[in-house]
């Protein structure tokens, strides 16, 4: 009983060590994944549907409009707009544990597909509707 | 009691309701963890009848919390009551669950630790080990609260995601801390909702919205008689309905599969997911930047 209740205190604290460590997303994301192209891409029904999902699953951290709430980060960045859509769909999969993202895994694929399109279509903020700061 | 019944309505109303697309799962876990600063609350209620027994329903009423994204706590008040006896609370647990790989794998495992102290009469039927079978949930609640479990239970949480399903699989291991050897149970759960892509003008009632499945549990013995003798066994049908505003309904026929089980067991399970419940105590999530 001793024993078992070492190991697992042992196991315990080695989960919490490692769940504590650091890393940026952004550099973990896999070239296979980087690169993976959307099977949405050019649906605008997808941009309505990923719109539906981030209401339901993502706006009560990222706020209504995607543009953060509280310590939740704006999703309307230069950052976002930038990443590939497999990029995005890589960090809905794996979420970013340690930093307090979740993983969206329990979405079907096609659903975190619809998001990237959604993520997207968002315009940065302090842009101007075209586009350009 | 009073003023923490009002001061968690008052958090609920204020506070925003999300929806997760919760599997529909009653005994199973999976390795999806509750959203970090989120908190669920979850009504489950286990109905049935034993043979040579009276009608009894049971319910274990749950607080899950998001400690973290890769580490979630959960609370258990559990009560129940039988036709021609008494209405009894039968006690409580407490369970953490932890993600050791912060990444997503064929195989994702989770590791489960649970404290629980419970008496004979509870009949929540959360989960089957050793032994447990139609017998335990005989006799009356008065001789049966005399008994104590103060129990550690340890789960092996493995979880897979495969072209929208999940398939889940969990051992199980128990232990009563003054006596008793340790007892060991099994559970499986598939599921997958009715439709894989969100619609673009989907309603509560789209086909995304609901998941189907099955679960499949049972008790393995213990470690003086481990194996399948004279344990129990239940197989049923899930269905799950995610609504608006963080509300998920989730219900289970479970048919026992030999004469040490329960017949029929009748499940039913209302949650409601409360987002970032952490604001209110300026906590939270770092985020992602």
């Amino acid at each position: 009983m001793r024993r078992a209740c070492l190991t697992a205190g042992f196991l315990l604290m080695a989960t919490f060590a490692f769940a504590s460590a650091k890393k940026d997303w952004f550099a973990s994301v896999p070239e296979k994944e980087r690169v993976r192209a959307n099977p949405m891409a050019g649906s605008e029904d997808a941009v309505a549907a990923g719109a539906i999902i981030f209401r339901r699953s993502c706006a009560t951290c990222h706020g209504e409009d995607a543009s953060g709430l509280g310590r939740h980060p704006s999703l309307r960045t230069e950052r976002v707009k930038g990443a590939t859509d497999g990029e995005l769909h890589w960090l809905l999969t794996n979420g970013n544990l340690g930093e307090g993202m979740p993983s969206w895994s329990r979405l079907p694929e096609a659903q975190r597909w619809q998001l990237v399109r959604y993520l997207h279509s968002l315009s940065v903020e302090g842009s101007t509707p075209d586009g350009s700061r | 009691m009073v003023r923490l019944l009002v001061a968690l309505a008052c958090l609920i109303a204020g506070s925003v309701g999300m929806s997760a697309q919760e599997l529909p799962y009653f005994v199973t876990y999976s390795h999806h963890m509750e959203e970090p600063g989120s908190l669920e609350i979850e009504s489950k209620t286990a109905a049935g009848r034993p043979t040579g027994g009276d009608h009894f329903g049971a319910n274990a009423f749950e607080l899950e919390y998001g400690t973290r994204a890769w580490w979630t706590s959960e609370l258990y008040l559990e009560g129940q009551s039988t036709a021609h006896d008494s209405t009894v609370f039968t006690g409580f647990r407490l369970e953490n669950r932890v993600r050791p790989l912060l990444r997503e794998h064929w195989i994702n495992p989770v590791l489960y630790f649970e404290f629980e102290d419970i008496n004979g009469a509870n009949k929540s039927l959360l989960e089957v080990v050793g032994h447990d079978g139609n017998d335990d949930l005989l006799g009356s609640n008065a001789e049966a609260r005399a008994e104590k479990k103060r129990e550690v239970e340890l789960k092996l949480i493995l979880s897979s995601n495969v072209k929208g399903w999940n398939f889940s699989e969990n051992i199980t291991a128990e232990k009563n801390l003054r006596h008793a050897p340790w007892e060991f149970g099994y559970s499986l759960g598939a599921s997958r909702p009715l439709r894989l892509a969100g619609g673009a003008h989907s309603g509560i009632f789209a086909p995304e919205n609901f998941a189907l499945g099955a679960e499949m549990y049972g008790g393995l013995g213990d470690s003086d008689s481990f194996g399948l003798r004279e344990t129990s066994h239940y197989f049923g049908p899930t269905v799950s309905w995610s609504g608006p505003g963080g509300l998920t309904i989730m219900g289970s026929p479970n048919f026992g599969l030999n004469g040490h089980s329960v017949p029929r067991i009748y499940r039913i399970a209302l949650s409601y997911e409360v987002g970032q419940v952490s604001r209110f105590f300026h906590v939270g999530g770092r985020g992602v930047r």
